[in-house]
């Protein structure tokens, strides 16, 4: 099978140009919302309120509204996965294995107040609550496509603050090689958790650089609005170029650590999946391929993209690795 | 007569139970109810009862050594081509839904997906058991011949267990309760179970006929 050689796709010539081209099409957008929004009022008085109109919205949507939300330069000109289907197919194994059981039993989660324990190899370790963690940080709105391991994938309007930004107050020490995540053992608020499935609490982890890199978002809503139960209320991650079960949900500690850290799939089957599980067609999982996958609302699949499609932003944090055997 | 018309009916009330999933599916698709991933969706129901009727198939015989109601068995063959019919729903949604029917696409998971070679095997060995269900086909390979070659059910069984089995993410729960029955029926057939369970049979019809005798 042929693997797209990672030291062929340099992160000197391809990220800059790349940034070029999101500026160039973020501006150009950019000027024809403004346009848009002076033609139809008449008005620059409306300028200010240009990111906000922009945002995504569904009508099916009933949470509570995210307040001072950007657009971002990440974004896609994707269809939009319907807010029902975001948030009615989940995998969320803390709550049940069947996709609709997080929806179902959710509700009693209690995501507030929240507090996230700040461990291992930096400089301000601690125990910061929600609002610690987010509010220095400007909300943005990021469209990204989410690939999940089982062959299926959605568009999301997440909101949420670059993972990097956050880190950075922690002041990360140079021997910060890692940083690992960990959500909540709550079995009586999660009922999957009372059975052995996985190994209770899911943990996840990430290089450093990749917890760093700009497209790393640490999300707290969607389609504008707060991060439903479901879909890992009130802060998880999401890291796009990689399978969904990498974006670990409701984060209660962050830890710097310089040992590679363990991950719950990895635990439970490590020859199915591996610490980086980037999307990769060409890699396939064990039992299945990866090849192509289904987006959700589309009746036929369509072909699975490297890196789910962010090859030109992070090919360059793989130079010269082996990506089969680094699944 | 009497005992006729009853087979009759209660063919009929099976036809319809067995023909509800697929009902219920067709609704459901009609109503948008089949959730984020119809396909999905459509491809796990379908499979499930194809199962679970393959199961139910292989449970006519034992049911029969236990009740003595040998009419039972004239239920085996719809049940059995029920199940080949979800079977067909379920290759069909399979090579054209998630393989575009492409061949190429379809051999690589074949050969290389273990799970699908065992469901793929099953349905191969399916398509003689059900294309041979007719009376003409009875009489043309001869009865012997004919048992012989329906035997292949058993394998197609294990191969549909495994398919299942050799798919699932984490939760082995419901896989393991198909291979559980399956393992039952397979032990129900083994000659001292037979023998054990027809003379327990006949004991008990010799407690219930002493009272009418006194």
């Amino acid at each position: 099978m042929l693997i797209k050689r990672p030291d062929d796709v340099q992160p000197s010539d391809i990220t800059p140009r790349s940034i070029f081209r999101d500026r160039r099409r973020f501006m150009r957008d950019s000027a024809g919302i403004a346009t848009a929004a002076m033609l139809g009022a008449g008005g620059l008085s409306l300028l200010g309120t240009r990111a906000a109109r922009a945002l995504a919205t569904d009508k099916d949507a009933k949470g509570q509204k995210l307040e001072g939300v950007v657009e971002s330069i990440y974004r896609t000109d994707e269809e939009l996965t319907p807010y029902s289907d975001i948030t009615g197919y989940n995998n969320f194994y803390e709550f049940g294995t069947d996709k609709r059981d997080p929806a179902r039993y959710a509700g009693g989660f209690t995501p507030r107040p929240w507090t996230v324990k700040v461990l291992g190899e930096c400089e301000k370790p601690g125990e910061y609550g929600y609002e610690d963690v987010v509010k220095p940080h400007r909300l943005e709105e990021r469209i990204y496509r989410l690939r999940c391991v089982e062959a299926w994938s959605m568009v999301i309007p997440w909101v949420g603050v670059p993972l990097g930004d956050v880190l950075a107050r922690f002041a990360p020490t140079s021997k910060a090689k890692y940083v690992a995540f960990r959500t909540v053992f709550r079995p009586e608020e999660m009922r999957g958790q009372s059975r052995p499935i996985l190994d209770w609490p899911y943990v996840e982890g990430l290089r450093i650089d990749e917890a760093m890199h700009p497209l790393t978002l640490l999300a707290v809503g969607l389609y504008g609005e707060v991060m439903p139960n479901q879909n890992g209320a009130p802060i998880r991650l999401v890291v796009p170029w990689k399978y969904g079960f990498k974006s670990i949900k409701s984060i209660a500690a962050i830890e710097f650590t310089e040992e590679q850290p363990p991950t719950s799939w990895n635990l439970a089957a490590s020859r199915e999946y591996g610490f980086y599980s980037n999307v990769n067609p060409d890699v396939s999982h064990p039992r299945w391929s990866q090849r192509r996958e289904r987006r959700i609302g589309e009746l036929f699949k369509r072909e699975t993209l490297m890196f789910n499609g962010y090859a030109d932003q992070v090919a360059g944090l793989y130079a010269g690795m082996d990506l089969k055997a680094n699944y | 007569m009497n005992r006729e018309r009853r087979v009759a009916a209660i063919k009929t009330g099976l036809f319809a139970t067995a023909l509800a999933p697929f009902t219920a599916l067709v609704v459901a698709g009609f109503t948008d109810e089949l959730g984020a991933n119809p396909v999905e969706t459509i491809t796990h129901t379908t499979g499930e009862w194809t199962l679970r009727l393959l199961l139910a198939t292989l449970a006519i015989t034992p049911l029969r050594h236990v009740t003595g109601w040998v009419w039972l068995t004239r239920l085996r063959r719809m049940t059995g081509l029920f199940a080949f019919f979800y079977l067909m729903l379920h290759f069909t949604t399979y090579a054209v839904l998630d393989a575009s029917l492409d061949l190429a696409y379809v051999v690589e998971d074949v050969a290389d997906r273990l799970y699908i070679t065992a469901g793929f095997a099953a349905f191969v060995m399916l398509v003689p058991l059900a294309a041979t269900s007719t009376n003409a086909m009875v009489r043309r390979l001869g009865p012997l011949r004919w048992r012989r070659l329906h035997r292949l059910v058993y394998a197609a069984g294990i191969c549909g267990v495994l398919h299942y089995l050799w798919l699932v993410k984490a939760d082995l729960r419901e896989p393991l309760v198909y291979a559980g029955i399956l393992a039952i029926l397979f032990a129900a057939r083994l000659p001292a179970v037979v023998k054990w369970m027809q003379a327990r049979r006949s004991k008990g019809a010799g407690r219930r006929a002493a009272p009418s005798a006194s």
